[in-house]
């Protein structure tokens, strides 16, 4: 087959959110009309998936209302234009609570909005909610939401993925077209494929963290969730660039991603590396390999390769971000704002409302990570850890030699039941063993659906490029989502809103 | 603790034969507009809690964004102190304390901006400066209620104004021998700070504040004693004593065949003793790691020229220029009390008013001690008398029109509320008297008093009081006394 012939495509390449605002802008359909689809989808779905912590219901319409004034003035409101978004609840939302899911943050109501919340509104975004996550993004299936689990819009049984679970399934079931979320050590990524969606983690520094509650700063950045390589590249484009209040923010020009979705990977060289397929389960690793195929029938150049030093990157990263959780989280004290368990002094009041306040997971992190930062442990964990990031950063810079883009899993697994893996650490960390190796480079990489297993549960490839590489890693994502298996849509979904947004699935 | 730690005072070390060891940890609040890491105001006294934002109350998402102007006057305190000014990065110290927003404090750590300078004392001796590093400062906290102490507080109030405020810590080798010498340093590094217009320097309002490390040891020994760090010294005054008494304290405890305990000491101002807080067992692990949410600071060479370029003369330089003043006056050396004089001008930052003086031609030696004796006292104002207007005094003085015990007085009122010095003479009624109107009376004392005038003549000295003071009477106080002097002097010749 070849993808000259667009007959040939099982999935032509869509972009449902662009669409809706491209409507919406023309003032074809009104934005009151797209929110309140979608709220009312949330109303009827919700309640068994549990993707959202907080819907926003008075002041999605309101927002959606000034858009449609604003159309009607003959004003553009953006490349957005009434498209609803959902939120990951560690993103600061001004007035509106943002917990991330945690006891300890529960009532916390910020009194500013992030800068990704601010370019959402000035691209015309309208959030109609904030999702749920791990407690602090610490987790691998939303499991750790102190306010229950989000269950998989595939298999209510099964997991929805890590920390951005609620946002992953959010857009999978048709509650919003997009949604960000934030990825430390594959928390987009993992999610997005358990999910069945598309999703990236940007290079670090192309998006403001200024107002993402910190897990671990090095690590942490805001990326995409969309049903379609197009979309999310929309939606990067939006949020990123730099920002005066984030000095990590890369002072470079933004890589512009929505013009080079239909670029094509002609002439691509495209590296299928081995240590981010091996131990996967065998319907995984036949999704990356009939990927790899799919991309040389589109004319790339596909070539096995090995990055044997990505095979260290999860005991680094179990390292390294749980010493930055650390002291990331150790200003919730009480003192200030959050939970406040009383005690008799300042200090007892402290461990009352830490203790009272995290969940297990969260207290294994810090108690990791505090230990890892020690006095006479720290050259040997921390110090050793970040010379392990050193060389994974080095071995990726040599495969790009060779590469333009690399190719592998995303996860090891398709979605797994709630409650497998809650009680066994390891087991779950396992599950960002592909996803963490390009949060400890720095490097962008995407997640893109790719068929499903046997029990139809979606499988993501991964797509990684260099760094500011992300028009790379939508074209070769692109060319994936144009060969990829035909996916059912998931069990719990809005089907009209799946299908009214012009895709097919 | 010891049995023998509570006695006090102890006599001083040096008195039981062993040389006390001094090393000082300065900290110091930057002139800056703002705040270290977010735009909130720098400034002293405002109303609790208004100059915040999410940054420096630490929400959650804040991120911190570095202040450049902190990083020039830090180096420009690294420059003056002759350190080597280098690129840098940030480093987080994190412990549990209500005052810290984020319960960790951003410092530079092990990569601090400024390290390898040195600090001249006026009296020529040279002290080490280990480093001299950014960091941010924290909140201020208030126990409520109670008895008062920290343990007995019904609750604590925190004013997170301070919080962010930018700090240079300037760390100095353990290079002093006695409080003195502690004392001179500081003076000098305040001066320094002054000079550079980097801090204020104000220990009272704790815009500098200072840390000693102190230990003991015979003198001629190479190795250095256990030390204990004093904090809470809020006065050159508390400097000076805090010192005196833990190293006569430590000097006791050798001497009782006791040992010295590594230990975080707080200086009780009331009871004039150091109290024990902590010791290095029970010492904080800060586990120290760079700040991810900063990147590293490397400024430019043409940046750190510009500043370099920007300094004024140090303090020591100026120091040498009065004594050139001086040593022009005629002398060959400045006496040791002008060397005091040029030490406290300088220090006060009052040795531009000297220089102008001595430039419009009033003897330098007179432009000295009264700038050190009189203006010194109230430093603040004298930096903002009008050059113009002490000169004009100074010059009144040098030709007599003022008595010096007038200058004196007419230097207080210019101190208190400015004005041009004649008119203030002549508000006193210090109008100069004219010589011949001092002749006359003079002589019109002489003639009411035939006989003692006769005595005088005959050689009894003594009278010239007795003289003298009658023409004081008659002119009101207007007549300098030594001019009467010489006027008996002149008759009797």
């Amino acid at each position: 087959m070849s993808p000259a012939d667009p007959s040939d495509s099982h999935q032509p390449t869509t972009a449902p959110a662009a669409a809706l605002a491209a409507l919406v802008r023309a003032g074809e359909t009104s934005a009151r009309d797209a929110v309140a689809r979608h709220l009312d989808a949330i109303a009827r779905l919700d309640g068994e998936l549990h993707a959202f912590v907080t819907v926003l219901p008075e002041q999605a319409l309101a927002a959606a209302d000034e858009i449609d004034r604003r159309v009607a003035a003959g004003e553009d409101p953006g490349p957005l234009a009434g498209v609803p978004v959902a939120v990951k609840d560690n993103m600061c939302t001004r007035g509106v609570a943002t917990t991330c899911s945690s006891r300890i943050l529960e009532h916390w109501r910020p009194p500013y909005d992030a800068t990704v919340i601010e370019r959402l509104a000035a691209a015309g975004a309208i959030v109609v909610g904030k999702t749920n996550l791990d407690e602090f993004a610490m987790g691998s299936s939303t499991e750790n939401s102190a306010f229950g689990p989000t269950r998989n819009p595939y298999d209510p049984s099964r997991v929805p993925g890590g920390s951005s679970g609620g946002s992953a399934a959010a857009v999978a079931a048709g509650l919003a077209p997009l949604a960000l979320g934030s990825d430390t050590g594959g928390s987009i990524r993992q999610p997005a494929a358990l999910c069945g969606v598309v999703g990236m983690k940007p290079t670090y520094g192309t998006v403001s963290r200024y107002g993402l509650v910190a897990f671990a700063s090095s690590l942490d950045q805001i990326g995409p969730f969309a049903r379609s390589v197009a979309d999310a590249a929309v939606l990067f484009d939006v949020i990123g660039g730099r920002d005066p209040m984030d000095s990590t923010c890369l002072d470079r020009p933004l890589p512009r991603t929505t013009s080079a979705v239909g670029d094509g990977v002609e002439g691509c060289r495209i590296g299928v590396v081995r240590e981010l397929v091996e131990g996967a389960d065998p319907a995984v690793a036949s999704a990356v390999a009939e990927a790899a195929q799919a991309l040389a029938r589109a004319g790339a150049v596909v070539e096995e390769c090995s990055v044997p030093e990505v095979r260290h990157g999860l005991p680094a990263y179990y390292l390294l971000a749980p010493a930055e959780a650390s002291s990331n989280l150790a200003r919730y004290d009480g003192v200030r704002y959050g939970l406040r368990v009383d005690a008799p002094d300042a200090e007892s009041m402290n461990a009352a409302t830490r203790a009272s306040g995290f969940g297990p997971e969260v207290k294994r992190r810090i108690m990791l990570g505090t230990y890892a930062l020690s006095a006479g442990y720290y050259d040997a964990y921390y110090g050793q850890a970040q010379k392990v990031r050193t060389l994974i950063i080095q071995a990726f810079a040599r495969a790009y030699e060779q590469a333009d883009a690399l190719l592998g899993a995303t996860t090891p697994t398709t979605a797994f039941a709630i409650g497998d893996k809650v009680q066994d650490p390891w087991a779950m960390y396992l599950s960002d063993v592909f996803s963490v190796p390009s949060n400890l480079a720095g490097d962008p990489a995407m997640s893109v659906p790719f068929g499903a297993d046997a029990a139809g549960l979606p499988i993501g490839v991964q797509v990684l490029a260099p760094a500011l590489g992300e028009a790379m890693v939508v074209r070769v994502a692109a060319a994936l989502e144009a060969a990829a298996p035909r996916l059912d849509a998931p069990g719990i979904a809005d089907l009209p809103l799946l299908g009214a947004t012009g895709e097919q699935r | 603790m010891t049995p023998s730690e509570d006695t006090a005072p102890y006599p001083g070390s040096e008195a039981r034969g062993f040389e006390p060891v001094i090393g000082l940890e300065v900290h110091c609040e930057l002139l800056t507009q703002t705040k270290l890491f977010c735009g909130c105001r720098n400034a002293f006294g405002d109303v609790p809690n208004t100059n915040v934002c999410p940054t420096c109350l630490g929400l959650p998402g804040s991120l911190p964004v570095l202040n450049a102007r902190a990083v020039e006057l830090a180096m420009r305190i690294g420059m003056a102190l002759h350190c080597d000014v280098r690129p840098s990065i940030f480093h987080r110290k994190n412990y549990f304390y209500p005052d810290m927003p984020k319960d960790y404090q951003i410092s530079q750590y092990d990569e601090p901006i400024n390290v390898d300078g040195h600090l001249e004392l006026p009296d020529g001796d040279r002290v080490r400066i280990v480093r001299a590093h950014l960091e941010e400062d924290t909140g201020k906290t208030t126990h409520v209620g109670g008895g008062g102490r920290i343990h007995e507080a019904d609750h604590l109030l925190v004013d997170y104004n301070p919080a962010g405020v930018p700090l240079v810590e300037i760390v100095s080798g353990p290079d002093l021998r006695s409080a003195a010498q502690a004392r001179a340093y500081v003076a000098e590094l305040r001066s320094i700070l002054v000079a550079t217009g980097t801090s204020d320097g104000r220990m009272e309002e704790g815009s500098m504040r200072v840390d000693a490390n102190v230990s003991v040891r015979r003198p001629g020994a190479s190795e250095l004693g256990t030390r204990c760090e004093i904090k809470n010294l809020n006065s050159l005054r508390s400097l000076v004593r805090a010192i005196e008494y833990e190293a006569g304290r430590q000097g006791a405890l050798l001497d009782a065949g006791e040992r010295v305990v590594q230990q975080t000491r707080h200086w009780d101002e009331e009871a004039g003793r150091t109290v024990a807080l902590r010791s290095k067992e029970e010492a904080f692990d800060y586990r120290y790691f760079p700040e991810p949410d900063l990147v590293p600071i490397a400024p430019d060479p043409g940046w750190q020229k510009d500043v370099a370029a920007s300094l004024p003369p140090m303090p020591a330089e100026r120091r040498g220029q009065l004594r050139g003043l001086v040593r022009g006056d005629g002398a060959p050396v400045a006496s040791t009390a002008q060397e005091d004089q040029i030490a406290t001008v300088v220090e006060h930052a009052l040795d531009g008013l000297v220089v102008a003086a001595a430039e419009a031609g009033i003897p330098p030696a007179l432009a000295l001690a009264r700038t050190a004796n009189e203006a010194s006292a109230a430093a603040q104002a004298a930096r903002s008398l009008d050059e113009a207007a002490y000169v004009a005094l100074l010059r009144m003085e040098h030709d007599g029109e003022l008595t010096a015990t007038q200058a004196k007085v007419v230097l207080g009122d210019m101190l208190e509320h400015g004005g041009d010095p004649a008119e203030i003479a002549r508000r006193h009624g210090f109008e100069a008297l004219a010589a011949d109107s001092l002749a006359s009376a003079v002589a019109e004392v002489l003639a009411d008093h035939p006989d003692e005038w006769e005595r005088y003549q005959a050689g009894e000295d003594r009278l010239a009081g007795f003289f003298t003071g009658l023409v004081m009477k008659k002119t009101s106080g207007r007549a300098d006394g030594k001019a009467v002097a010489a006027e008996l002097r002149r008759l009797r010749a």
